[in-house]
């Protein structure tokens, strides 16, 4: 039986106002907290070990330890720039259920003494900026938010502040940059955003799930939490399933659940007669995974070792209709597209990238260019400001990896193709073919 | 005596005379062709892309006296302001502001917001070209973007895109574009009607689908976002209603981004409640307006 925590009666009408979600108890984790000394909270946060859900899945608890302790001005942004293509939970979760997430961030808040609080909500999600805007000033208005709350020592505004449209912008750095009113170029790491992050001042940057765990830590104690999941994967993860499966959506699963159950059990698995070919665990900057990968248990440690990586929990299917070609072409014309242009490596790297499988699918290819695509992308990866160019080379050469007789069968049958349809016969490709 | 084998030519050949810089010599398409400005017969306005002047000093921040800005505007912009520490995290939300306000990111606008920002508007360029949102030339009076992609991809994403551009044809009044990943891949194939989430969508469901958004209706109402259940067997413990699109029940409703945005007349602009914060303390001007008279100080 899986706990239900984030998704609870998610659907109920009218949870995203401040009555319906004060009836069924919401703000009561707040009051509790309220109660304690922050470093109590604190406490309770570490002792949950939930790992942010956005993607790094660093321990959130140890991050709001990393800010510094004094009364200067301390920021708190929520990463609402969900971008990453498979994942939609954070769209769920703002839009059915505001307020868990607006009490989280201020529970979080007290926790790390912080006292500004940001939303940045990426500007495609319209309708979910709008409840937000809505249900934080309900919260005001309650007085959930402004000047001491609830008759504690906190202070906290709180702001939801839209994108414009830029995935790069979900990247922490980006984030603050964008937030600032620049544009969204990565910083260079270090200093953290906990030491300098947001104007300068120290930054704690977490997730919508994430931060929406929070009441439900403070609610069932956070040793309590901890023994929900796996270990070291502690709680429950909302997991978007996309792609050829049968139910797409969201799911709340435990983590450890096993990934065959997921996509076979929860989402339907894929159309009737069609197999699984592979699937993104943790949406498309993860590396791909094979059909026998799906009996791993889907936690952070099981998926990282076998070399992917758990990510925002976006999970992909790719049933065996679809060309291999194809699906390394959509990933990296996204990443192409969204490059923000700062590093060369990621710039030039994804462009060619997207160069060379256009080319293979054209027919103008030969087995060499999968050399050059697996050198682009070993060329990328560590070597940029942030993980963009990463997150394009990842997937694209662990598809190539993976599926190179594919790839090698796919570029002779286009050559073939082209050249039945070009007037110039060309010679065979005599001396390459033997190459490899 | 047989010639070698050689690899292919990526690139066809070119004949004597033919234009170099790798690419045969094609048609310029009609839209590269408009972008540059031209006199009657043809020929391009001389100096249209010159380098900028490095000998001349950049645009200045754009004085009040001589800069109308609706008024509506301006009273908006400062409450944006006043909800940072720094004004200028205002940049994005006011630019949406003036875009709202003018229907593009045209260089007034541009020039408005700097005038009210205390910044320069080459700052605001900046900004406004790096983000996908702000549409620094004209658009049209509705949006389709059709998500193309991996999820919606393999749902047939790219069909769907096909043929809702051949639906619409030349339509003058709705534009058309393949976007990268909205974020709803639960619904693929999707699309994004100005900003509301529509699928999974049918092919056979794209003239209907076109029809209402030519009418100003809600498109394909039970197939909005906003009516989807959630999939999880286990989180509702009782069969709930879904929301009724059609309905206007005082919830913030979308059925229009610009609906649910306080729209203001550019002329007179009534001042609405931002939904904004307690005020953080005045934002200092960073840059002067102009530099001071006379001699400049001694430091």
């Amino acid at each position: 039986m899986t706990q239900t925590l984030l998704y609870r009666d998610i659907d109920e009408p009218g949870l995203n106002t401040l009555a319906t979600y004060e009836r069924r108890g919401g703000y009561q984790a707040l009051r509790k907290a309220l109660s304690m000394p922050p470093e109590a909270v604190l406490e309770e946060l570490l002792a949950s070990g939930v790992r942010g859900r956005g993607g790094a899945g660093f321990a959130m608890g140890r991050k709001v330890s990393f800010l510094p302790k004094g009364t200067m001005d301390k920021y708190l942004c929520c990463n609402a720039d969900e971008s990453e293509p498979g994942t939609f939970m954070d769209r769920e979760l703002m839009q059915k259920n505001p307020h868990q997430l607006i009490e989280g961030m201020i529970i979080a808040s007290y926790a790390g003494g912080i006292n500004r609080a940001f939303i940045y909500i990426r500007g495609e999600y319209a309708l979910q900026a709008d409840i937000l805007d809505a249900a934080v000033e309900e919260a005001r208005a309650a007085g959930y938010l402004g000047e001491k709350i609830l008759g504690s020592e906190l202070d906290l505004s709180l702001v939801v502040h839209r994108g414009a449209g830029a995935y790069i912008c979900g990247e922490e750095t980006a984030l603050l940059d964008s937030l600032e009113g620049k544009r969204g170029n990565p910083r260079l790491k270090p200093p953290f955003p906990a030491n300098q992050g947001l104007y300068q001042g120290p930054t704690l940057i977490n997730n919508v799930e994430t931060l929406s765990c929070v009441p439900a830590i403070l609610d069932m104690g956070g040793a309590e939490y901890a023994k929900i999941g796996a270990e070291n994967s502690t709680g429950t993860k909302i997991v978007s399933v996309s792609g050829n499966v049968q139910r797409p959506g969201n799911y709340e699963i435990e983590l450890g659940m096993k990934s065959r159950d997921i996509i076979y059990e929860l989402a339907g698995g894929p159309p009737p007669g069609r197999e699984v070919k592979f699937w993104f665990p943790g949406g498309s900057s993860s590396p791909v995974l094979k059909p026998e990968d799906l009996e791993l248990p889907y936690d952070f440690d099981s998926i990282a070792k076998a070399g992917s990586m758990l990510g925002s929990g976006a999970i992909i299917v790719i049933d065996d209709s679809q060309s291999v070609v194809d699906v390394a072409l959509w990933t990296a014309e996204f990443y192409k597209h969204e490059s923000c242009g700062k590093c060369s490596p990621c710039r030039e790297g994804t462009n060619w990238t997207v160069k060379m499988l256009e080319r293979i699918k054209a027919g103008q290819a030969t087995p060499m260019d999968l050399d050059i695509a697996a050198s682009v992308c070993t060329n990328i990866i560590g070597n940029c400001l942030c993980v963009l160019g990463d997150a394009m080379a990842m997937p694209v050469g662990s598809m190539v990896d993976k599926f190179r007789p594919e790839f090698e069968d796919y570029i002779e049958q286009a050559r073939l193709r082209s050249e039945q349809a070009s007037s110039v016969p060309h010679e065979p490709l005599q001396v390459l073919q033997g190459a490899h | 005596m047989s010639t070698p084998p050689r690899i292919p030519d990526r690139r066809p050949h070119l004949h004597v005379g033919e234009r170099m810089h790798g690419r045969a010599q094609e048609e310029v398409p009609q839209e590269l062709y408009d972008l540059v400005p031209r006199f009657g017969n043809g020929s391009r306005v001389p100096g249209w892309d010159d380098a900028a002047d490095l000998t001349k000093d950049p645009q200045q921040i754009p004085d009040p006296a001589t800069t109308p800005v609706p008024e509506g505007l301006r009273a908006d912009i400062e409450a944006l302001m006043a909800r940072y520490p720094d004004r200028r995290s205002a940049a994005l939300p006011a630019l949406a502001t003036a875009q709202k306000v003018h229907g593009w990111t045209s260089p007034e606008a541009i020039r408005q917001v700097a005038c009210v920002m205390r910044l320069t508007p080459g700052y605001l360029i900046s900004v406004a070209s790096f983000y996908d949102m702000f549409d620094t030339k004209t658009k049209r009076k509705h949006r389709i973007f059709v998500c193309t992609n991996i999820s919606c991809s393999l749902n047939g994403g790219r069909e769907l895109a096909a043929r809702v551009k051949a639906q619409v044809g030349e339509d003058e009044e709705i534009e058309v574009r393949g976007f990268e990943c909205l974020g709803a891949c639960d619904i693929a194939p999707m699309a994004s009607i100005d900003g509301v989430y529509v699928g999974p969508i049918d092919l056979d469901e794209v003239p209907e689908m076109i029809d209402q958004v030519r009418a100003g209706q809600p498109p394909l109402p039970a197939k909005q976002l906003r009516a989807r259940l959630s999939t999880d067997p286990h989180a509702n413990s009782q069969d709930f209603p879904a929301f009724d699109v059609l309905s206007v029940d005082g919830t913030p409703h979308a059925a229009n981004p610009d609906a649910a945005q306080p729209v203001r007349d550019p002329a007179s602009g009534t001042v609405g409640e931002m939904p904004g914060d307690m005020p953080g303390p005045s934002a200092p001007f960073e840059q002067a307006p102009d530099p001071p008279e006379g001699p400049e100080p001694k430091r």
